[in-house]
């Protein structure tokens, strides 16, 4: 009886103890990123898709068609084609296909690669409504960003993304920090999430281009 | 016409019975619109999210949107069920919530009747509501929704008898079932209310937690949401409704806390009675009534499911023992 009756308290009290908890939460700021109108900062090493590097002196890219790459990847997703320019000593490629659909971004091919001419891009937002939106021409891709102008890309002014010394030790992979400390403090937050400057234009953008495919 | 004919027009009873019910539904229909967004923000402010915020400022067109999204879509009646029962199921949940607003008093002189029974009349419409749900899931053809069927019987059973008990209890105590009366009983501060009369029911607290956890349990709602338990059985009940059919019964839920918390704050909160004497009956009323609401909407997201034996458990061998032991307590209270 005794046993039984302090069971109940405990448990009625243990009741009352979660009401306070939810509460106090109920008062605390959120911690929700909202997507379209904020982003978290993608972190440094982020593998996106490849993509080709340009070289800042020429503008073109860095890559001479040596298909290491097209060799190092275990997949096959990698075809690259070039030609050699008339007086000119090194190849430049002209085709650069990347099949993402079989892609595992292992990142042999940014391994392979001797001159740095590709890597991995901060690219996320890849949504699709057919197979072939996910086989991308690389060199075209490249191009209509030189169009669209360099200093517009964020991928140009983040730390180089290369992949550790495979011989040394991993470090601690740093993507991770950035959002727990987004869930525990508020005041961090702010200046891990970007306000994005066209929220309607910067999503939409890429799912109108499905639409019209 | 002039101002005398129609407020003597107004006055009169057939006119004031139509203005009434009018006044019940559009409260009910608001308030189960609304109380669906105030749910979703607050169960994202408890998990400190925002909550809508899409539609409308602050989400506020979103009950909007959902109704409409509701209303236009098809209602289908599953093939082999009882075609009549499953239509009536969701009336049967809904009108009882709307019969016994009639009988609670919003303010001073503002009630639709004002009969000597009405507390009477509330418990026996309220287990109605229990029938509607089982009907539902019954015509349902559908094994979740008998399951849930069952479960909603057994549950209200179960629960039925603890807050009958406690209701006895405050009878004594209030010597009538007159809502009026019993909230004009409580005039004065807050220590006049039957929560805080411990000189005459001496575990008037504990009377007023076993009614509202029974309240919880008799409007389905977590943790005792054994009925559209959505983990386990789907929708419980309502698996197989769409359209107005589900929104009927999703409206019923809203308007049956409505009715509980309506009640609660009769009984233990002393109604329209202002406890520093400013502002208007009325205000009071629904400021404790929200009060509650908010509790309710507090308890379901602090508190997960709990299992059907524990939720039995709970019922007969603590909350009917407890209000026994008090309804003998405040019955030999009473006598001294």
């Amino acid at each position: 009886m005794k046993k039984a009756l302090l069971e109940i308290y405990t448990g009625l009290k243990s009741l009352f103890i979660g009401l306070k908890i939810t509460l106090g939460q109920f008062f605390r700021p959120t911690v929700t990123v909202r997507y379209p109108y904020q982003t978290l900062k993608i972190p440094a090493r982020f593998r996106g898709h490849i993509e080709l590097v340009s070289d800042p002196a020429t503008g073109k890219p860095k890559c001479f068609v040596c298909k290491l790459c097209e060799r190092a990847c275990p997949s096959d997703c990698i075809t690259v084609d070039g030609m050699k320019p008339e007086g000119a000593k090194r190849k430049t490629v002209t085709v650069y296909r990347l099949d993402f659909t079989k892609c595992s971004l292992c990142g042999s091919c940014v391994e392979a690669c001797r001159d740095g001419a590709i890597r991995f891009s901060r690219e996320y937002n890849l949504a699709g409504t057919s197979k072939e939106e996910f086989i991308m021409d690389l060199f075209k891709r490249l191009e209509s960003e030189g169009v669209q102008g360099e200093q517009a890309q964020p991928v140009t002014t983040v730390a180089e993304p290369r992949p550790p010394a495979v011989t040394g030790a991993e470090p601690p992979p740093p993507a991770q920090p950035q959002l727990v400390s987004a869930a525990t403090a508020a005041a961090p937050q702010s200046k891990l999430i970007e306000e994005a400057a066209t929220p309607a234009g910067k999503i939409p953008a890429s799912t109108e281009g499905t639409l019209r495919t | 016409m002039n101002m005398r004919s129609i407020s003597l027009f107004l006055s009169s009873e057939p006119a004031r019975l139509v203005l009434f019910l009018l006044g019940i539904m559009a409260f009910v229909g608001l308030n189960a619109a609304y109380l669906v967004w105030v749910e979703r923000k607050g169960a994202g402010r408890f998990q400190r999210r925002p909550g809508p915020t899409e539609v409308g400022p602050a989400g506020l067109l979103q009950p909007i949107a959902d109704a409409l999204k509701l209303l236009s879509k098809q209602l289908i009646v599953p093939a082999g069920v009882d075609r009549t029962l499953f239509r009536v199921a969701p009336l049967l949940m809904m009108s009882p919530a709307l019969i016994s607003l009639a009988v609670i008093p919003w303010g001073e002189h503002l009630a639709a009747r004002n009969i000597n029974l009405g507390l009477l009349m509330i418990f026996a419409f309220g287990a109605i509501n229990t029938m509607g749900i089982m009907l539902g899931g019954w015509s349902s053809r559908n094994k979740y929704a008998i399951i849930s069927a069952a479960r909603v019987v057994s549950q209200s059973v179960a629960y039925e008898i603890p807050v009958l008990l406690v209701v006895i209890t405050t009878i004594l105590v209030t010597g009538t079932m007159n809502l009026n009366e019993i909230v004009a009983n409580q005039a004065g501060p807050f220590w006049k209310w039957y929560l805080f009369r411990w000189d005459v029911n001496p575990l008037a607290p504990v009377t007023f937690l076993i009614f509202y956890t029974c309240m919880l349990a008799e409007t389905n709602r977590a943790p005792f949401d054994m009925a559209e338990a959505e983990s386990e059985l789907v929708a419980g009940a309502y698996t197989e409704y769409s359209g107005m059919g589900f929104g009927v019964f999703f409206m019923a839920e809203y308007a049956n806390i409505l009715l509980g918390c309506s009640v609660a704050t009769v009984l233990f909160l002393g109604g329209w009675q202002s406890p520093i004497g400013v502002l208007p009956g009325v205000f009071w009323f629904l400021l404790k009534l929200y009060f509650l609401v908010f509790s309710v909407i507090w308890v379901r997201w602090t508190f997960p499911r709990t299992q059907f034996y524990g939720l039995l458990n709970l019922s007969w061998k603590i909350l009917i023992p407890v209000s026994l032991f008090t309804l003998i307590l405040s019955s030999a209270l009473v006598k001294l």
